[in-house]
């Protein structure tokens, strides 16, 4: 039997709560605490403490190397995407106030989208970094 | 006062212990420390980013990198005296520095000028509630931009350091055998 079953069991119960966690603060940015950059870092902790309990093979069956590798540079590319898509509206880089028919609109949309940006680069690098830092140790 | 004397405290401790375990989680106290002092000051969100990332992701990889080398400290080869001068100095220049800054709460500040200025104009012009949201994603949009790509480039920078190749014979001997 192995003897870490309160802690495998323990993180299957918190890995979605962390998740939903994530979701909110990306989400409810616009409102309370938090954004991109820290649901990045939560929704990346996710992924490594799943790591740090199954084993790098299970997270990196989930989420392999190749594709955290394409999502590190996704991220930067949908925040300066959304500077050119509102360059190509008429407006300035990042200018969010062309996006949408009303300046708020545009500016809500803009913010939404460019969170998103932070998210995706944050949260894969931090997984990237752990991936690098725990794949070292097995060889 | 009792967290900032508690943050001197977990300071010092970090440099005298020897054992890299007990500095590692020693580091994620002070970062527990301090994400609580901004929460006193207020800053919640800045105190959400230390608490996840000071105290859990960054105590998590030093523990990987642990793992990968010895859990002691070996005692300094070098004479201490050229970094404590070079400490010193740095504190002194930096102490120095303080002098030419505004007086605390002075009211001709560009914080006590522009602050209020995004407070009132924000809602309106951008429909968020969170200012520091549309100040952080908007009227600083490049800002972010920028602090985007350095995440991006040390991403790629780590990857490129440690993901390939295996530990090269004879650079240092503290490698595991493998």
């Amino acid at each position: 039997m192995r003897l870490d079953i309160i802690l495998r069991v323990t993180t299957k119960l918190l890995l979605p709560l962390m998740l939903l966690f994530a979701a909110y603060v990306q989400f409810h940015g616009d409102f309370g605490p938090g954004g991109g950059f820290q649901a990045g870092v939560i929704a990346g902790a996710t992924f490594i403490l799943y790591g740090l309990i199954y084993g790098l093979g299970a997270v990196m069956r989930v989420l392999p190397m190749a594709l955290v590798e394409t999502l590190i540079p996704l991220g930067v590319l949908i925040y300066a995407g959304v500077g050119v898509f509102a360059m190509l509206a008429g407006g300035n880089f990042l200018d969010y106030t062309r996006l949408a028919h009303e300046p708020a609109h545009g500016q809500e949309l803009g913010v939404f989208l460019v969170e998103v940006g932070v998210f995706v680069t944050v949260s894969s690098t931090m997984l990237a970094i752990f991936y690098a830092l725990a794949g070292r140790g097995r060889r | 006062m009792v967290l900032l004397a508690l943050l001197a405290v977990t300071t010092v401790a970090v440099v005298r212990v020897r054992n890299l375990f007990a500095v590692a989680v020693l580091t994620g106290v002070y970062s527990f420390l301090m994400a609580t002092v901004l929460i006193v000051l207020d800053a919640v969100d800045v105190a959400m980013t230390e608490a996840s990332v000071g105290a859990g992701i960054a105590m998590v990889l030093m523990l990987g990198a642990l793992y990968l080398t010895k859990t002691d400290e070996s005692p300094p080869v070098h004479t201490v005296l050229l970094p404590v001068f070079v400490a010193g100095v740095t504190g002194v220049a930096l102490i120095w520095a303080m002098s030419a800054l505004p007086p605390f709460g002075a009211a001709a500040t560009p914080l006590q000028l522009a602050g209020p200025d995004y407070l009132q104009r924000s809602l309106a012009e951008t429909g968020i509630p969170n200012v520091v949201t549309s100040v952080l994603a908007s009227y600083r949009g490049y800002d972010t931009l920028g602090e985007t790509t350095v995440i991006f480039t040390a991403g790629i920078a780590v990857l490129l350091l440690l993901k390939r190749g295996p530990a090269r014979e004879g650079g240092d001997d503290d490698q595991q055998p493998s």
